[in-house]
């Protein structure tokens, strides 16, 4: 009787043994699958972010080599060729709805924004971008009243907005990335800048350099200086010392933070600096942008059309208009001499 | 402590265990017993002797009477003290429920509500921009006085220590901090500078994250002291029953065994103890179970609708404050899934506000209670359509529409209207149920009044009768 109940408890425990090697067996192999596809998934991920950095940055001739492989070096030159013609079904279907729908930022001093004190009652939007959007829809639509409509588009809702044809452009400020390239088409640049570092001017921090050490540098979410700052901090490039403080949801509470005492410097696209600057006379930029990155106006993939005939306007603007532009907007913050802003003469695809 | 004045020299039945000494017997024979001899019993306990004593005096009638007259007025006075001591509990509880822990909670919702309000009238203020109107600016300065006024009240209520003193602590804290936040908004948006939105987005956050969550946790907490008040002053005075009913009891059996003994039908002094007693134990079942049934309706139809209407209003609060922020903050910070932050907000509290009118006009009684929260849910819907066309009109990029539409004046059709007229109806529901819950409250109170002294009173007359009652028939033994 005994023996007999033993032999069972041994068969069922060599049963169970069997089986659960059979399930270590399955979740190995599992384990095994999901290894490779990420292998085979992230390989290609670490490229993107790469060649991003070095297209932004300009810089690294190791991330070039990566770069090369994407074909994607100059992710400002990809723009195709102005020209003049209104052929185009885009600028058809503009012209028939009789109005160019622009997405814009609200809360970029001298560049897109709204002032609650205007004197008018329609409290109309103003800044660099305003300015080139206006230019934009008067070479279009001819220089008439209501020949532009507005539309708010926050930070994250640029390339959807383009894409569910929301708007027919956006001029906010958007930097021609290669990542960005894959979703939408970019203009020529019209304006060049780079992160840079803002700071009080009493502050001891000189730049993008080891005076940031055991400073709390403030970013926003998702912003282009957060991934360098974390790269650079990772490779070394940033002084080990520096914090990056919680990024904050917009590039502009980092100058709310600032004025509190809660980080000591912030980084962001030299051309937003600016813009906080602007509206604080006890900061200013340090030292100089150390990316390299443009603007560009961004409209639909499919749009070439309306992409020539935005690259033929920047055309002229840069020849008139842009100048005077930047000395209303952004010469108080950025200097008198807007050589380093101006985007160099354009290269087309 | 009733018998003696009446019984003779020495009264073994008073004999209480710590009074050893009395009986002369016992005296003498148990300490130190002079050995030798006789083999002395052990030494005995006093309370041995005591039922020694006691067991003496029940082998005669008049000792089995004295014993009985004991009883029975100990019993007597026990159900009296008992009842007055639970009823003094109950309608001390009715009190803090009517005069304390109500109005304190009514004034943590105060504050929460206050706070909410001065987000909101903030945000108003600063989206009208330099054209600012004094009535928001009275209206937040209001809001911020409310306050620190309520949480000053909160403050004096709450014990040193305890979690409410430390989150009306915290809220000081934050408060000043709060408000220079907001003046450094307004002063930036004097200027110009959009950073002014920037500013009122963190007075905001801290508002919505950090103060508004404390205020609640404080109207929480009063709420839950109010509702411990609710169970001590309803719950049944069990003791007081009980020792009722067995003094009760005891009484109609000691008349029968006079009865018995002695062929005489009434024996005075028992019926009029019995009906003392008799009256004290209706009066308490009547007295409590009326005061509980008011104050139940007290908590049911008072503070449960107030309880809905406060998080309603709040809700309301927290909305309008969320739809101006949209405006302000135009598209500067934005959900995971792409919205506007606020806007996504401004929808999920609207939802709790449907919700929450939806509940208390379910639990409203009369019609003057459902009356302004059907009009506020008319109000709300009306909101929630103008708001639609505000959202529109921004998308669209007509920005001064949509402001129009938010704050505009009144020939524009604005939100803002809407808000004040949901608001301006929940106050009315509130006080509505706040008057229901005074009135019911009160008469609860009221119910018990004079129980706790009346039931002491009565009790020492029972006593009484019940002494003389027995002392009458001990008499007939002389």
């Amino acid at each position: 009787m005994r023996t007999v109940v033993e032999g069972g408890a041994v068969m069922t425990a060599a049963r169970r043994l069997k089986a659960s090697l059979k399930g270590w067996g399955g979740v190995g192999a599992m384990g095994v699958a999901c290894a490779l596809t990420a292998a085979f998934v992230l390989v290609p991920l670490r490229e993107v972010p790469l060649t991003d950095t070095a297209a932004t940055a300009g810089s690294g001739a190791s991330r070039g080599a990566y770069a090369r492989a994407e074909e994607c070096t100059d992710p400002e030159k990809q723009s195709p060729a102005p020209s003049g013609a209104e052929s185009g079904t885009t600028i058809a279907a503009i012209k028939k709805r009789g109005h160019l729908v622009v997405g814009v930022d609200q809360n970029s001093y001298r560049w897109g924004y709204r002032d609650p004190n205007s004197e008018d009652d329609k409290a109309d939007l103003e800044g660099f971008d305003i300015d080139l959007a206006h230019r934009i829809a008067d070479e279009i639509l001819g220089d008439r009243e209501d020949n532009i409509r507005f539309r708010a588009v926050p930070t994250n809702q640029r390339v959807p907005a383009i894409r569910d044809e929301q708007v027919d452009m956006v001029v906010r400020t958007m930097t021609i990335s290669c990542s960005r390239l894959k979703e939408v088409a970019f203009s020529a640049p019209y304006f060049r800048t780079g992160q840079q570092v803002l700071a009080p001017k009493s502050s001891t921090i000189e730049g993008y350099d080891e005076t940031l050490a055991e400073k709390k540098i403030c970013t926003a979410t998702g912003s282009t200086a957060l991934d360098t700052l974390e790269a650079d901090k990772e490779d070394g490039d940033l002084v080990s010392s520096a914090v990056i403080s919680p990024p904050v949801p917009n590039q502009l509470d980092c100058l709310v933070r600032l004025q509190l005492g809660e980080v000591d410097a912030v980084v962001t696209d030299g051309a937003l600096a600016a813009s906080q600057a602007a509206q604080d006379p006890t900061v200013e930029l340090k030292g100089e942008p150390f990316t390299t990155e443009y603007y560009g106006v961004a409209m639909k993939k499919e749009a070439t059309d309306l992409v020539r005939r935005v690259n033929q306007v920047l055309e002229d603007y840069r020849a008139s208009g842009w100048n005077d532009s930047y000395d209303k907007w952004l010469a108080p913050t950025l200097g008198e001499d807007p050589s380093t802003s101006r985007p160099p003469p354009p290269e087309y695809k | 402590m009733t018998d003696t004045s009446k019984g003779s020299a020495a009264p073994p039945v008073l004999a209480a265990p710590t009074v050893p000494a009395v009986p002369r017997q016992s005296a003498y024979a148990p300490p130190v017993p002079p050995g030798g001899p006789d083999p002395a019993p052990p030494r005995r306990t006093a309370f041995m002797e005591g039922v020694d004593q006691v067991r003496a005096a029940s082998t005669t009638e008049p000792g089995r009477l004295r014993i009985i007259g004991a009883a029975l007025a100990f019993l007597v006075v026990a159900f009296g003290a008992v009842t007055a001591w639970q009823m003094s509990d109950r309608s001390s509880a009715a009190d803090d429920v009517l005069y304390s822990s109500q109005p304190l909670s009514v004034a943590a919702a105060d504050v929460y509500r206050a706070l909410a309000d001065a987000n909101t009238a903030a945000s108003s203020g600063f989206l009208a921009g330099g054209q600012e109107t004094p009535e928001f600016r009275t209206r937040y300065e209001r809001d911020i006085r409310d306050a620190a006024d309520g949480l000053a009240k909160a403050a004096a209520a709450s014990e040193p220590g305890s979690s409410s003193a430390d989150t009306v602590a915290e809220l000081n804290e934050l408060l000043p901090e709060y408000k220079g936040l907001v003046e450094r908004a307004r002063s930036n948006n004097r200027l110009g500078y959009p950073l002014g939105g920037a500013y009122l987005r963190y007075a905001d956050q801290k508002m919505q994250e950090e103060m508004l969550p404390k205020a609640e946790r404080l109207y929480k907490n009063e709420n839950q002291r109010l509702s411990d008040d609710y169970d001590s002053a309803t719950s049944y005075p069990w003791a007081g029953i009980a020792l009722g009913v067995l003094a009760l009891g005891a009484l109609v059996w000691a008349q029968r065994r006079s009865y018995h003994h002695t062929n005489r039908v009434l024996n005075q002094g028992l019926v009029a103890s019995t009906a003392a007693c008799a009256a004290v134990l209706l009066w308490l079942v009547a007295g409590h179970t009326l005061a509980r049934s008011e104050l139940l309706d007290s908590y049911d139809n008072g503070v449960r609708s107030l309880n809905v209407l406060n998080d309603a209003r709040i809700a309301s609060l927290k909305a309008r404050g969320n739809e101006n922020l949209t405006l302000i903050s135009r598209g500067a910070e934005t959900t995971k899934s792409g919205e506007d932050k606020f806007d996504s907000d401004f929808k999920k509290d609207m939802t709790t506000l449907s919700a929450k009118l939806a509940r208390a006009e379910d639990i409203a009684e009369d019609q003057a209670g459902r009356g302004p929260v059907s009009e506020a849910t008319g109000n709300m819907e009306v909101w929630l359509d103008r708001h639609k066309e505000a959202r529109k009109e921004d998308n669209e990029g007509d920005y001064q529409a949509a402001l129009d539409k938010i704050i505009g004046s009144e020939d524009k059709k604005p939100t803002g209207e809407c808000f004040d007229s949901v608001v301006k109806n929940l106050e009315k529901a509130l006080g509505h149920e706040q008057a229901e819950f005074k009135l019911a409250a009160g008469d609860g109170r009221a119910a018990m009044t004079g129980l706790p002294v009346g039931a002491a009173v009565l009790a020492v007359l029972g006593a009484s009768g019940a002494v003389l009652g027995i002392g009458r028939r001990l008499s007939e033994y002389r």
